[in-house]
């Protein structure tokens, strides 16, 4: 994701990781490679993106400043109604290509990105888990594929709250 | 002490599923306690899934991922009796991980 800042260190990196994608870069132009792992090959945690209040600008910092554009190839499963905000399902499976990290985003929670995975090659572009939602908002999933941003959205309707006190 | 991590890992052919069920408060920042005192935040920022020395997932978690954090995914590549090495990091420092084997 911020791998396309520098592409030295995250060259070296994968070089240190070894395996299958040191052949790849040995092989291969290096960007291009560097591009299709950015999100697998950089493990530093995005902590500005995460402390941020506005959604969108949450997304610009992860993925450098790149637009997602809609994409009807992503499944985003989420309740229409949550009776409970602290605990919404929620699940992303894309039939995209080249698939290397999936983003939730909730806009209206007081930080609203919720999650990044990072899918390294051979892992299925699909996750599930469980979000906290201060009120109704939307969930947005953010899929990068190719080195391209996709997106979809899905409003939930929050009952009580997740992040009441 | 047993471990904060539970996993199910479950080869089936070509595609392993884990299932991966974290004990951990993460508490957002945003909450207040019974005396009007906002509970610190205090929540996993980082899970590492590792299969021979691969990484094979990771998730970056901000404070909205619900307390005891679960999350389901899938990976090519391993097989039965394989090694699947789980680790989490909070935004305190502190760690936890678990090898499990592959079903």
């Amino acid at each position: 994701m911020t791998a396309h800042r520098g592409s030295f260190p995250l060259t070296r990196r994968l070089l240190l990781e070894g395996g299958t994608l040191v052949a790849l870069a040995g092989v291969g132009p290096v960007l291009p490679v560097a591009r299709a792992t950015s999100a697998a090959a950089d493990d530093r945690y995005p902590e500005a993106a995460f402390n941020q209040k506005d959604g969108n600008e949450a997304i610009r910092l992860l993925y450098d400043g790149q637009l997602a554009e809609p994409s009807d190839r992503i499944k985003l499963d989420a309740p229409e109604i949550a009776e409970n905000g602290a605990v919404v399902p929620v699940s992303v499976t894309t039939t995209l290509a080249d698939v290397t990290s999936i983003a939730l985003v909730v806009p209206e929670n007081p930080n609203p990105l919720a999650a990044c995975y990072r899918l390294p090659p051979g892992t299925m572009p699909s996750v599930a888990g469980r979000l906290k939602m201060a009120k109704t908002s939307a969930i947005v999933a953010i899929v990068e594929a190719g080195g391209k941003l996709f997106s979809t959205s899905r409003e939930v309707k929050v009952t009580v709250g997740g992040c009441g006190g | 002490m047993g471990s904060s991590i539970r996993v199910r890992a479950i080869a089936n052919s070509e595609v392993t599923d884990v299932q991966t069920l974290i004990q951990h408060p993460m508490d957002s920042g945003f909450v207040k306690d019974d005396k009007g005192e906002i509970i610190p935040p205090h929540f996993i920022q980082q899970l590492t899934f590792e299969h021979k020395g691969r990484k094979v997932f990771v998730a970056d978690w901000g404070t909205a991922v619900s307390k005891d954090p679960y999350v389901k995914f899938s990976f090519k590549g391993a097989g039965k009796g394989d090694d699947l090495k789980v680790g989490w990091i909070d935004n305190k420092g502190e760690t936890d991980t678990v090898t499990v084997k592959i079903q």
